[in-house]
């Protein structure tokens, strides 16, 4: 079984942590996987870098171009990460955007990924019908699943073709926005949530864009089965460097 | 074979829509909505009147009778220089921002260049009375204050793009970061054939009318149709799309589309897609686009800056693929060159995009009874500083 079904078989809130892969020094992608999982982290999702991330606000933008800057690359990150399996055994998730993996060529990115023990995928602007007409069938041949988006935009009827396409969880945006730190979440956000949990959706749900502390950790995993911090750990990392990571997760929980 | 877009947005394997969930809603109610909008009455008889009123159209068919003498063949400019705002980029901002209000929209975002499309929204926007947001990189925005004063006056807000090089690609990101964070209320006017479906083809069927006059102008010039030629710079494409649109299925016209080649193809300066660009995806389109070998998206350079987009509209790259459309790289001194000559011959200041259209006659030999219709997408007001400078003028 797939380390991300496995973790979200286990009777507890999952927290996940987003960071951009070559940020804010090249070299530092496995000490900060390692370290996460030392401290209790659930999921990790190692962001590949790209020049043009429009999904993303303006601190995953910046950690990105840093990247690419400090000389980030797929074929890098690949080599990084060769060795993770042994000494990292939470659930690896790689994020990023499409072009970057088209480049690298979809089936060849799927095997590298296998090959080192990646557990899926989250590439944001693969859409679902180009997904499930070109690619599915090789994700599932090398074992990765595939993480989509819902939003509060999104229909129930959209959201339930989604869910049928997926076999892990599904990534739900807490607001319509970018990503991004926010002061907390408000009716609309409640409401969301409460929405989508009546939905009873046979993938359980991970809560991702502005979550970025204990309480909004908490309300966002009221209803759902974990949440995910991206920009607020960036910023973490970018003013208290790379040693710091065990004071942020205990921050959160 | 057809070369316009098929229902799901493809231009043979180019275009769709490579967008986030979060843009999802946004461009659904879009694509369900825009063909029949389009096709309503009330929409028809206001877009016409306005494009006849106040854009000034139809914009004349013009002999050039002293440039077909130069080259020894026949050639029409199609006027689009004469429109309001000074090029064809407002025939796509009044047909979108009907579009908006029919949506029920009362926000109006864009993304701008040189300015000339973030000009062409806010004078549309002023028209409506609709709040208008135009993001443009901080870099253009220093470059082309003038249009900046424009969108100022026309009481439009212009954000400066502080992310990646901070130019036109960064203005679209953050026009696209914008409409995700307000999906509801904003509609988004992209200025060109670019994007993802349906833009593509309902930015090319808003500049259609191009060449719709062009078949009536030259059947009453000339006893026929269709042009042997139409020839048009290509940017991201839009004023290419609509002059080549009723003429895309057949084949008895010759499709010329004219690139910038900035400094030279192979100077590192260069914004010639078709040559260096891969397939990949940009804001949203699969297309041909500049990029490293990793499917970073790099910076183009052209001396005009309406051409400076690392992509090119779906449908373009359908053409060149193809091979319906010949392309042609023009560089930044060829194009001066012929932005001089056609204001000496003809009396006429074309915008430096448009120089590049006029370019080709040194490079592509023409017969003499060829009928050839040029673009003349945009006047060159815009740019007499950066004539003054090239020429010492």
């Amino acid at each position: 079984m797939n380390r991300i079904n496995q973790k979200l078989k286990e009777q507890k809130k999952l927290l996940s942590i987003y960071f951009t892969a070559g940020y804010p020094k090249l070299e530092d992608t496995v000490k900060i996987i390692e370290d996460l999982e030392k401290n209790g982290v659930d999921l990790v999702e190692i962001g590949l870098p790209f020049s043009d991330p429009l999904a993303d606000g303006p601190t995953i933008q910046e950690s990105s171009t840093i990247a690419l800057e400090n000389g980030m690359h797929t074929e890098l990150l690949f080599k990084q990460l060769k060795d993770i399996r042994k000494s990292v055994s939470i659930p690896l998730i790689i994020m990023g955007y499409f072009n970057p993996v088209f480049q690298y060529g979809v089936e060849a990115f799927c095997k590298r990924s296998q090959e080192i023990g990646i557990d899926g995928l989250i590439l944001p602007d693969l859409p679902l019908d180009v997904y499930q007409n070109e690619y599915e069938h090789i994700f599932k041949k090398y074992g990765l699943i595939n993480v989509f988006l819902i939003t509060p935009q999104t229909s129930d009827e959209r959201i339930e073709q989604i869910d049928s396409a997926s076999d892990g969880f599904i990534y739900m945006v807490s607001s319509a926005s970018t990503t991004g730190a926010k002061e907390g979440f408000g009716e609309e956000q409640q409401e969301y949530f409460k929405r989508i949990a009546s939905l009873k959706l046979a993938n359980p749900q991970i809560v991702g864009f502005g979550i970025s502390n204990t309480k909004t950790f908490n309300q966002a995993t009221q209803s759902s089965k974990g949440a995910i911090i991206g920009s607020a750990f960036i910023k973490h990392l970018a003013k208290n460097g790379v040693d710091s990571i065990s004071s942020f997760i205990k921050s959160i929980r | 074979m057809t070369y316009n877009a098929d229902e799901r947005g493809y231009y043979g394997e180019f275009g769709g829509a490579f967008i986030p969930e979060m843009l999802y809603p946004n461009t659904e109610e879009l694509r369900q909505n825009y063909i029949r909008i389009m096709e309503e009455p009330s929409f028809k008889k206001e877009f016409d009147q306005l494009l006849k009123d106040y854009v000034g159209r139809p914009t004349p068919l013009y002999f050039a009778k002293r440039l077909s003498k130069k080259y020894n063949t026949k050639i029409y400019l199609k006027r689009e220089d004469l429109c309001h705002t000074g090029a064809h980029k407002v025939n796509n901002t009044i047909g979108q921002i009907l579009m908006a209000k029919k949506l029920g929209k009362n926000r109006i975002i864009a993304e701008t260049g040189a300015g000339q499309h973030g000009v062409a929204t806010a004078t549309v926007c002023a028209l409506m009375g609709i709040e208008c947001v135009v993001y443009m990189g901080e870099i253009d925005i220093a470059r082309q204050a003038p249009n900046v004063a424009r969108m100022k006056m026309l009481g439009a807000e212009v954000r400066p793009a502080l992310s990646g090089s901070r130019t036109l690609k960064d203005a679209t990101n953050e026009a696209i970061r914008d409409w995700i964070n307000n999906p509801v209320d904003t509609h988004y006017i992209i200025g060109s054939v670019v994007g993802p479906h349906p833009y593509p083809d309902m930015v090319a069927r808003f500049q259609s009318i191009i060449s719709e006059e062009i078949k009536w102008q030259l059947k009453e010039k000339e006893g026929r149709e269709n042009p042997d030629y139409v020839v048009a710079c290509v940017g991201g494409g839009s004023n290419a799309a609509g002059a080549y649109y009723h003429f895309l299925d057949n084949p008895d016209v010759g499709i010329v589309a004219v690139e910038a080649a900035g400094k030279g193809i192979d100077s590192g300066e260069s914004a010639a897609t078709s040559v260096l660009g891969k397939v990949g995806i940009i804001h949203g389109s699969k297309t041909l686009l500049m990029q490293t070998q990793d499917g970073q998206i790099t910076e183009p350079y052209s001396i005009s800056a309406g051409l400076d987009y690392p992509g090119v509209g779906p449908m373009h790259a359908h053409l060149f693929r193809s091979g319906r459309g010949e392309f042609i790289s023009i560089t930044d001194d060829e194009a001066m060159k012929a932005g001089l000559l056609i204001s000496k011959l003809e009396g006429i200041i074309p915008a430096i995009e448009s120089s590049h259209a006029f370019a080709i006659l040194e490079h592509k030999a023409f017969n003499p009874e060829d009928i050839v219709v040029i673009n003349l997408s945009g006047r060159g007001d815009k740019d007499l500083d950066t004539f003054i400078d090239y020429f010492k003028l």
